[in-house]
Order: structure tokens, then C-alpha cells, then sequence
């Protein structure tokens, strides 16, 4: 994927640039924000990580702003180290996909940097899905695995269908959190890894190969183990 | 205290005016100043008065007796010729008792006809009609007031009354209003002094208090006259404000020290590991554990950091904006079947007992965000086998949130602490956290008017979190409005 990375400060750029292309994904790097709106305004791209505070006279709202009012509407995360939730508010109204505050952990802007790429692929109505020998059914709710019915709670359900439709991509706890429960904050608990531990209860332990992975430091992942 | 205040008081709060330039600069001198004008004129506008309805009314009495005098003449003229008033003329000095009125009718050659002048004063000519002036009557010199007419066939007449009693009189209230102008000034500079005084007195608490704390001594209070007028409100006022300030800056220090004791630890912890690995390691394996582990203490003093800037962000009250209604029933029951799984995975139980339809007003983050806090503690801290309460009724102002446990509880010398930033109970030491838990909430429940308590549960403790149903302001900060 081709993703452009608007950011200021060397080190942080270097290592973003880095981590990205060591996951396979074609990079380019603007380090202030004119030459960042240049960029995103005349190439293709397919996600763009964003300072807010950027040189050069246009901020990272700015240049998103400017973006948007030309109808680009290629998915943008926020990489800022304005942490308040009036400032995460601000740009994700300004049309934001996504707000990650620094200091970041970068299997997590990984994980959320395909997460976005994916959301902007796969609009389109989809009634079922289907990972190796698991089938979910969106509108009846039904879940089958290797033509066995498996019964789930709704919010078992929801943390499923969340896991489904990132398949093959690392899903953090912060990610768990707020797709599946819509939860702004980080219990100290590891409330995430039980309500993870009964899903694989039922959808892993009755069957051979497990499909929910543990990607060590940063999260789970579902995908079919390959052989 | 310095000798000279750091803060920029307007000039009329400074108690050294500096040059006769800066006092009238100065508001206790411009109020004096104010006083004294209005003194003046109401002395002035009473003076003028009392004149004209004295000597005023006097003099105007002496025209009317002399205008009716002469009309009453003039109709006997009119009616019985010379003659006729010849005869009145005399009937009425003779009538005159006080020998206070003068006539005098004299022929075109101004030769006396009758009358009790003996010639025509040669002041009195024929282009004006009032005179005052001395004549001569009898053996005394007398003040008189003239009136002069010309009759049909080239006569003249006099009319007039002796004033000299009355121009003493007239003298005499002139002399006392001239008395009453110089005791009037004198009163009218004491009365401005005593204002500019009394202005200056009442604001020169304020104004050392302010000085007081500008030079670092914030524990100073303007003074409480006890009589409730706009200058005690106005004190209260200040010291509301200086309250508020106070209490900001102890948080603010708190917070600093917090850092400064709570936070060297694990950053100390994780220098020290990276500083081991970078002298001592063995091989890749061991360089690679430890900078994980260092890694893993940085994430945690970041969590620390963000906890104490979402409290401090809370306590800045700035996100009371976004409040709305917030039914607080399904959120709980979401919070509750969160936390479910994880208590009976450490053989724990959770009950709740949650009717529908709580509303309160505030937001709905923050709120999920403290009772997640509250069930993390209870969580920690119950036994294996222990029982957690997540409880919520309808109380008088709104809803109130009841977390139990069936841990150690809190021992009471120490319930009032815990919510502080950083503090945790000896039973706390030894598990994982920071300390902030509580404090956060404490923030949302301040934010919100409501309040947090912490009861015993006999075993454990019992956190009651009360949130108001309506828009409150919130107690501890309401200031009291000037009416």
C-alpha cells in the first residue's frame, strides 16, 4: 500500500518510514506541512499519517481541511501529541479517520494505519463472512464453523464479527475497546484478553487449528494458520 | 513584605501618592474632590434661596406697597383733579403712622406741591422710573426707594418708602450667608478629606492583602466587616477567588511533587535497566529482554502521564460544555458485563442490581470512565471467592452508583487521602497501580457537582458515586453574585 507520512521530527519520521516499509508498504515522507499538502493533493495514496503541529504555515488541521474541501477522501490518521479529548474531537471532526496521541507503541499505529486502509476498501454491503472454515452470518446472526453451529452472547458476537472483518491484520486492545464497546479509555484490568480467552472458548477449543492468534506486544489476530 | 508592591495597583490604591501630579490621579481625591463640588453647590443653591425669600421678599413687598400706593393716587387724579389728590396725598402722610411713606407732587417747574420731601432729588430724572437713594428727611439721612410717575398736565409725583430698616436687615442676613459660605468651605474640605479617607481606608485592606500576596504570602484574606454591605460582598468576593486560586496552586503542587517522588521511581527503574543491559548483557537474548522491559516501564510512566492530564483536564472543567442528558442504565450494564468475565475468571462474583431508566446530566466517558475505575479496584482488591456490587438507585438530586468489595477496605484515618493523586493505603502498596484511580474519580464527581464516597461495606468498601440529574453548578466553586 502506498502511504505518505506527514511529520516533523526526524526521529519519529525515520522510524515510521522505517517500520512501514519493513511491513511491506510503499512510503513517502513530507516534513512539513506545505510540502505535505502538495503531495497528498496531486498522488494516490492509500493512508496518510499526520502530524497536527507542522512547519512550514499549513498544520496538520489545515492541510486536512484542505484536503477534504477538494473531495480526497483518502483515510488520514492523526499522529499528535495533543493529547486532550477536545483535540482529538478537533480532528476528527476536521475529517480525521483515526487519532493516535504520542508517545505510541508502533504495532498499534500499524495495526490502525491497515485497519483504516481496509475500512476504505470493503464499504460494500457485506451480509456474510467467511475466515478458513468460519462462517458468520451478519443479519441472522449465525456462526458456523466447519458446518457446527456455535452459539455466541451479542457482545461475544460483535467482538467476532469485529475480529472477522480485520482478518489477516493485528487488532490491538485499544482497537477491541472502542470498536467493540465503544470505550475511550484503558481499564487497568486486562478486561480485553478474558472477554478474547471465551471467544476462543467457543470458537477456537472444539477444533483442531486455532484462528485467533496472540501477536505478542500488540494484539490478536484472526487468520487461517497456514499449513 | 517588600517595601514596594510588585503589583500594578491603580493609582488610587497606591498608599503613597508620589507628587501633587498623581493626586489627582488619585480616586480618594477625586471622590473628595466630588463631594466637595456637590457640598458647594447645594450650599450655594440653599443660600440662593433663603436670600430670595428674605430679603427677596422684602424688597418685593416694598414694591407692591409702592405700586398700589401709586395707583390709587393716580385713580384719584384721575377722578378729582389736583385738588382731590393734594387732599390724599396728605390724608395719608397724616394717616402713616410709621412715617414711612414718602410722597412728593411737584409742578412742571418741579416747585413742591404737597408731600413730605422738601425738594425733588436731583438724582431722580425722567428716563427711569425705580430709585434708591439717600435723601435727606427731617434732621436724619435716610435710605429711600422711589417710584416716579408723570401726570396729565405736566405734573410730577413721587411715590416711596423709607427702606433704611430694611437695608440693615438686608445687611445683616448678607453678613450671616457670608459666615455660612466660609464654614460651609471649611465643612465642604473637611468632608472631602474624610471621604478620600474613608475611600482610601476601605480599599487599603485590599489593596495590602493584594500586595500580601503578590510578595508571596497567600494565606492573607481581605477583612469581613460583618455588615453585609457592597464592600463586604466585594471582600468576599476576593476571597472566594482567592480560595479558588489557592486551592488550584495545592493541586498544581501537589501534582509537581507527585511527579517529582512518584515518578522517579519507575523512570529511575528504567534507566537503571537499560544502563545493567548496556554494561552487563550477554548476548543479544539478554539486550533484547532488557530493553523490553525498560520498554514496558516507559509505557507505564506514559499511562501515568496521561492518567494525571485527564485528571487535570476533568478538574479545568473545560469539557462541561459537552454535558448531556446521559441515562446511565445501559452503560452500566455494558460496564457490568465487561468486568463480568473477568471476575469469574479470578472465581470472583459480580452482581448488579441496575433499574432502567437513570438519567444524569453530564458526560457519558468520563462517567464510564470512573465507575471502570471503581470496578478495577474492587476487583483488585476482593479475594478469590469474594462478591463485587455494582448497585444504582434513584436518590434525591439524581443517581447514586454503589460499588462494594469484600477486600481489606480502607482504614477511616485514611478515606479522605486516598482520593488524593498518587496516595495509596497500606493494603494498596503491594499491588500494581499508580494511585490515580480514585483521584480521577473524585475529578469526574466534582466536574459533575456530585460527589464520591467512600463507606465501609464491613468487610471492604463501599464507593458511593453520586451524580446529580440536573444541570449543577458545582458546589465548592459558586460565587456569590453581587446583588
Amino acid at each position: 500500500m502506498r502511504i505518505l507520512v506527514v511529520e516533523d521530527d526526524k526521529d519519529v519520521a525515520n522510524f515510521i518510514v522505517k517500520g512501514l516499509k519493513e511491513a511491506g508498504h510503499v512510503v513517502e515522507h513530507a516534513d512539513n506541512g506545505r510540502d505535505g499538502l502538495f503531495m497528498a493533493a496531486s498522488e494516490t495514496f492509500d493512508a496518510i499519517v499526520l502530524d497536527r503541529m507542522l512547519p512550514g504555515g499549513v498544520d496538520g488541521l489545515r492541510l486536512l481541511e484542505t484536503l477534504r474541501s477538494q473531495n480526497n477522501t483518502t483515510p488520514v490518521m492523526f499522529l499528535s501529541a495533543l493529547a486532550q479529548v477536545d483535540d482529538r474531537v478537533r480532528g476528527l471532526k476536521a475529517g480525521g479517520d483515526d487519532y493516535m496521541t504520542k508517545p505510541f507503541a508502533f504495532a498499534e499505529l500499524l495495526a490502525r494505519v491497515e485497519a483504516l486502509t481496509r475500512r476504505g476498501k470493503s464499504e460494500g454491503p457485506t451480509t456474510k463472512l467467511v475466515v478458513g472454515d468460519l462462517e458468520v452470518e451478519l443479519l441472522s446472526r449465525g456462526v458456523r464453523r466447519a458446518g457446527q453451529k456455535i452459539d455466541l452472547q451479542p457482545r461475544e458476537f460483535r467482538l467476532l464479527e469485529f475480529l472477522m472483518r480485520h482478518a489477516g491484520q493485528v487488532v490491538t486492545r485499544t482497537m477491541l475497546l472502542e470498536g467493540v464497546w465503544d470505550y475511550h479509555f484503558d481499564p487497568q484490568t486486562n478486561v480485553i484478553d478474558v472477554h478474547v480467552s471465551r471467544l476462543r472458548q467457543k470458537v477456537d477449543k472444539p477444533f483442531a487449528s486455532p484462528l485467533i492468534h496472540t501477536v505478542r506486544n500488540a494484539g490478536y489476530m484472526l487468520r487461517v494458520e497456514a499449513p | 513584605m517588600r517595601a514596594e508592591p510588585r503589583l500594578n495597583l491603580p493609582a488610587g490604591l497606591t498608599l503613597k501618592p508620589s507628587g501633587a501630579d498623581r493626586i489627582f490621579h488619585s480616586a480618594g481625591v477625586r471622590f473628595g474632590l466630588i463631594y466637595a463640588s456637590l457640598f458647594g453647590i447645594s450650599a450655594l443653591a440653599l443660600a440662593a434661596f433663603l436670600w430670595w425669600s428674605t430679603a427677596g421678599l422684602l424688597d418685593r413687598q416694598t414694591d407692591a406697597a409702592i405700586n398700589a400706593d401709586s395707583q390709587g393716587l393716580g385713580e384719584r387724579y384721575a377722578m378729582s383733579g389736583l385738588p382731590g389728590l393734594v387732599a390724599t396725598i396728605e390724608q395719608r402722610i397724616d394717616a402713616n403712622v410709621d412715617a414711612d411713606s414718602i410722597y412728593l407732587l411737584v409742578n412742571p417747574d418741579f416747585r413742591r406741591i404737597a408731600g413730605n420731601l422738601t425738594d425733588w432729588p436731583r438724582r431722580v430724572t425722567m428716563e427711569e422710573d425705580w430709585f434708591e437713594l439717600p435723601v435727606e428727611r427731617g434732621r436724619a439721612r435716610t435710605l429711600v426707594r422711589l417710584h416716579h410717575f408723570d401726570l396729565p398736565g405736566g405734573f410730577h409725583l413721587l411715590v416711596g418708602r423709607d427702606i433704611q430698616v430694611r437695608a440693615q436687615l438686608r445687611q445683616v442676613i448678607a453678613d450671616a450667608m457670608l459666615w455660612a459660605a466660609v464654614i460651609a468651605t471649611l465643612l465642604g474640605i473637611f468632608g472631602a478629606w474624610a471621604v478620600r479617607n474613608l475611600f482610601r481606608s476601605t480599599l487599603a485592606d485590599v489593596s495590602a492583602t493584594a500586595s500580601a500576596i503578590s510578595a508571596g504570602d497567600l494565606s492573607r484574606r481581605v477583612r469581613v466587616t460583618g455588615t453585609g454591605d457592597e464592600f463586604d460582598l466585594l471582600a468576599e468576593t476576593i476571597n472566594d477567588m482567592l480560595e479558588r486560586i489557592t486551592r488550584l496552586m495545592d493541586g498544581v503542587r501537589q501534582v509537581s511533587n507527585a511527579i517529582a517522588h512518584d515518578l522517579r521511581t519507575p523512570i529511575a527503574r528504567a534507566r537503571i535497566r537499560l544502563e545493567d543491559a548496556a554494561a552487563h548483557a550477554e548476548g543479544e537474548a539478554d539486550l533484547r529482554a532488557a530493553i523490553e522491559r525498560a520498554q514496558s516501564d516507559l509505557d507505564g510512566i506514559v499511562a501515568i502521564f496521561q492518567a494525571l492530564l485527564r485528571i487535570a483536564e476533568i478538574e479545568a472543567g473545560a469539557r462541561r460544555s459537552a454535558f448531556t442528558r446521559v441515562d446511565v442504565a445501559p452503560l452500566l450494564r455494558d460496564l457490568g458485563e465487561l468486568y463480568d468475565a473477568v471476575a469469574e475468571d479470578a472465581g470472583q462474583r459480580l452482581t448488579l442490581e441496575i433499574p432502567a431508566g437513570l438519567e444524569v446530566f453530564g458526560d457519558r466517558d468520563m462517567i464510564q470512565q470512573a465507575v471502570a475505575n471503581l470496578l478495577d479496584n474492587a476487583l483488585k482488591f476482593s479475594p478469590p471467592d469474594g462478591t463485587i456490587g455494582l448497585r444504582a438507585r434513584h436518590s434525591l438530586h439524581g443517581v447514586e452508583i454503589e460499588v462494594t468489595d469484600q477486600g481489606p477496605g480502607i482504614p477511616t484515618d485514611d478515606r479522605a487521602r486516598v482520593v488524593e493523586r498518587f496516595y495509596r493505603g497500606e493494603s494498596a502498596r503491594s499491588t500494581p497501580g499508580s494511585g490515580l484511580g480514585l483521584a480521577l474519580v473524585q475529578a469526574v464527581a466534582q466536574l459533575h457537582g456530585g460527589g464520591l464516597e467512600l463507606a465501609d461495606n464491613a468487610p471492604g468498601v463501599r464507593a458511593i458515586l453520586r451524580l446529580p440529574a440536573r444541570e449543577a453548578s458545582i458546589g465548592m466553586e459558586r460565587p456569590k453574585a453581587l446583588t
